[in-house]
């Protein structure tokens, strides 16, 4: 980490921990919008980290919002953090005004973006938008009638929203976007040409997933060296162990696969990275999930514990944006097309 | 809670020039070697070849010129051992020294240990291998009982050293011996030394594997004289010696590599048969070594900038050897083409291969127990 990141991560971890705790993530979990938590983030000027300075942002790098997204997993922050940052990323990209408030991703659905006077309306409909309830925009990426891919933002009180929840109990809304008028439209930045929004939001996940590890890592660790049974605590047992340590690999082959990823984002030269970082998540997740809990016993299955603010968090974030299997299918299709030799090229091609 | 440390290690662009290079020679040079043989990579023994890898300045290659080697990085080093291995060159002559016994006499050994021992290594010439584990030392390497005692003008060594790869072929072992008793002190008194294994009184006996071949071997010791300037370090000082040679025998990509010329005839054979539904498992695979090749870097990175990875070796150890073992089982699973020890598909002779070699992954370089034993101290469960 160099001297800003350090600085960052500091501000980061103390707000966090200032502010989400089990009381909130369980009023959360009942429907109520983390305001106070938001405002935190919002006036240090997290949600713009990666907004050019000329545009109102902290003009970091990505590996700097990495560092970021990972930390709101790590501490299972119940708000669209990483989806305000990346939106206001690719609308300041796009040389387009960054709003306040939070902002989510409309992906995943049928949208169509047409002509409508002077501007353009979308139409379509979605499933499992994150915080969809609790934000003031979306932004979605869909073709133009000149076939060029657009940003569009369009303000969410102009669409018609089914709530919902994934098992971490975070909002998942469903929306309906009909002749939804679009408040700022442009072409995308070209840095993010060739990409979906299914590709940012699947790094977003990725890189909450490895925070999310990270804290299941640090609980486990605490409860088996404070957990006595036979006489000692559990953690002196080599079969508790041998299971924490498997969880500590996977922890940490996730957090160099999303970390890589962030870096090939940051230095201009993605190819497959993200979906390499959402396979090996998904992956770690289902390991260390079943670990923790194996070495939680009953008490880590209670309500009033708090592992599965992290635990269920993983369950749903590594089927969102793309499970490991669908990004995977598409990895080994790419291998696949070309002859065996051309594998060895493309894993040194960096 | 220790934590882990894996900050990314980018190879320059300077690297590019070599790995082609690396490429073209293997190329060549490759094209006569069978498969199978090629399928075992570091582990297949080629005294010819490590003698053509030698003259192209590849062995030693970040070592110091005036001990044969060639001053360059480990980046650039990291780029010949991940093309040789990809290739399924035969390195098994020259890898130890290179990747493990040379670094240890640059850091711990004498100047007349380096000056006679690194430049014969440098030119593929002479060959290293290791003596830790005994009939009753295998993971416990602190049990080491084969003594060496103190005589004028060096040590008379008597006892046992098994499993040791290579041996039948090397000239010299670096051994791990017992050089003072004290029970209270298990990692103490335990000393590295230089044996050259033509001295009198070594009897060397290959053992046959599973699969058929001779790898390793049980070399026995009676009142085998050693010189005092072949001692190593410090004398009591091996455990500590010893601990830090493994980061390197841990975190290489031979620890993630060893299955992938099964991995290129596995899509050969499944592009042949036309099965669908593979690729979610190739691409499953292939983040998964794209991940452990960022793993090992950092650590070559670490290594590089004379830091002590222990723990970031033991995990990528750790993952590589399960990943590399799950190979034959998941060519298996896609495939189903029975493994042969001739005839039959390409495939199905490598897959004969790693079928039977695949079980050492987890056991050679320090048992998966083991590498998580030390993960766990790591966290602070131990």
């Amino acid at each position: 980490m160099n001297e800003f990141q350090i600085i960052l991560s500091e501000t980061i971890q103390r707000l966090l921990s200032d502010h989400v705790s089990r009381d909130l993530i369980v009023a959360s979990e009942q429907g109520k919008w983390a305001h106070d938590l938001w405002t935190a983030l919002e006036e240090n000027g997290l949600t713009k980290v990666l907004v050019s300075e000329a545009g109102g942002g902290a003009g970091a790098q990505w590996s700097d919002a990495a560092l970021l997204i990972k930390a709101a997993g790590e501490h299972g922050a119940p708000v669209p953090f990483g989806e305000t940052i990346v939106a206001a990323w690719l609308l300041d990209q796009a040389g387009l005004p960054v709003p306040d408030g939070a902002m989510t991703l409309l992906e995943g659905g049928n949208l169509s973006l047409t002509t409508q006077g002077d501007g353009f309306v979308l139409d379509g409909q979605m499933a499992g938008v994150p915080w969809a309830s609790s934000s003031k925009h979306g932004i979605a990426m869909a073709q133009g009638p000149d076939g060029d891919m657009r940003l569009c933002c369009i303000s969410l009180s102009d669409v018609q929203l089914i709530p919902g929840m994934n098992v971490a109990r975070e909002a998942r809304d469903r929306l309906i976007l009909e002749k939804t008028h679009v408040i700022a439209s442009a072409p995308c930045g070209p840095s993010v040409l060739g990409t979906t929004l299914r590709h940012w939001g699947a790094l977003i996940r990725a890189l909450q997933m490895g925070g999310a590890l990270q804290r299941l890592l640090e609980q486990s660790v605490a409860y088996a060296n404070e957990r006595t049974q036979f006489g000692k605590p559990i953690g002196k047992f080599q079969a508790i162990q041998q299971q924490l340590s498997v969880l500590a690999t996977q922890a940490a082959a996730t957090g160099v696969a999303t970390n890589y990823a962030a870096q090939a984002v940051e230095k201009g030269r993605l190819s497959h990275e993200i979906a390499v970082a959402k396979v090996r998540a998904d992956e770690a997740a289902n390991i260390a999930t079943s670990i923790a809990h194996q070495v939680h016993g009953a008490i880590g299955f209670t309500y009033e514990h708090t592992l599965h603010f992290a635990t269920r968090r993983l369950w749903s974030w590594r089927a969102e944006y793309g499970a490991g299997c669908d990004w995977a299918a598409e990895l080994g299709a790419q291998v696949m097309q070309n002859e065996p030799e051309a594998l060895w090229p493309l894993v040194t091609q960096k | 809670m220790q934590s882990f440390r894996f900050d990314l290690c980018e190879l320059p662009e300077e690297t590019k020039g070599l790995r082609q290079e690396v490429r073209a020679f293997l190329a060549e040079e490759l094209k006569d070697i069978p498969l199978t043989t090629r399928a075992q990579t570091w582990m297949s023994f080629d005294g010819e070849f490590s003698k053509k890898v030698g003259a192209k300045g590849w062995i030693g290659l970040t070592w110091p010129k005036k001990y044969g080697g060639h001053e360059r990085t480990a980046f650039d080093r990291y780029v010949v051992l991940e093309e040789m291995l990809a290739a399924g060159a035969p390195v098994g002559a020259h890898w130890i020294a290179d990747r493990q016994s040379g670094p240890l006499l640059l850091k711990f050994g004498t100047e007349e240990q380096r000056q006679t021992f690194l430049e014969p290594v440098t030119k593929g010439e002479s060959y290293f291998c290791i003596g830790m584990s005994e009939p009753d030392s295998g993971s416990d390497l602190a049990a080491t009982r084969t003594r060496a005692v103190k005589a004028d003008g060096g040590w008379i060594v008597n006892g046992t050293k098994l499993w040791t790869s290579g041996a039948q072929h090397a000239h010299v072992m670096i051994a791990l011996f017992r050089t003072e008793q004290n029970p209270e002190n298990r990692h103490g008194g335990l000393t590295q030394f230089l044996v050259d294994l033509k001295t009198p009184g070594i009897s060397i006996r290959p053992i046959t594997d599973l699969y058929g071949s001779q790898h390793f071997n049980e070399v026995v010791f009676e009142d085998v004289f050693v010189p005092d300037n072949r001692l190593v370090g410090t004398e009591g000082g091996g455990w500590a010696q010893v601990t830090a040679e493994l980061s390197y025998e841990r975190s290489g990509p031979e620890r993630y590599l060893s299955s992938y010329l099964l991995l290129v005839e596995l899509i050969r054979e499944l592009q042949a048969q036309n099965k669908p539904g593979a690729e979610e498992e190739i691409g499953r695979l292939f983040a998964h070594m794209m991940t452990l090749r960022q793993m090992s870097l950092s650590v070559a990175g670490m290594l590089e900038a004379g830091e002590n990875p222990t723990l970031e070796a033991s995990v990528v150890k750790d993952l590589g050897a399960v990943f590399e073992q799950d190979m034959p089982v998941i060519a298996h699973k896609l495939a189903g083409a029975p493994p042969t020890l001739s005839g039959g598909s390409d495939f199905q002779q490598v897959l004969g291969v790693l079928t039977q070699v695949a079980p050492s992954f987890s056991l050679r370089g320090g048992t998966k127990e083991i590498l998580r034993g030390i993960i766990a101290r790591g966290l602070g469960l131990r």
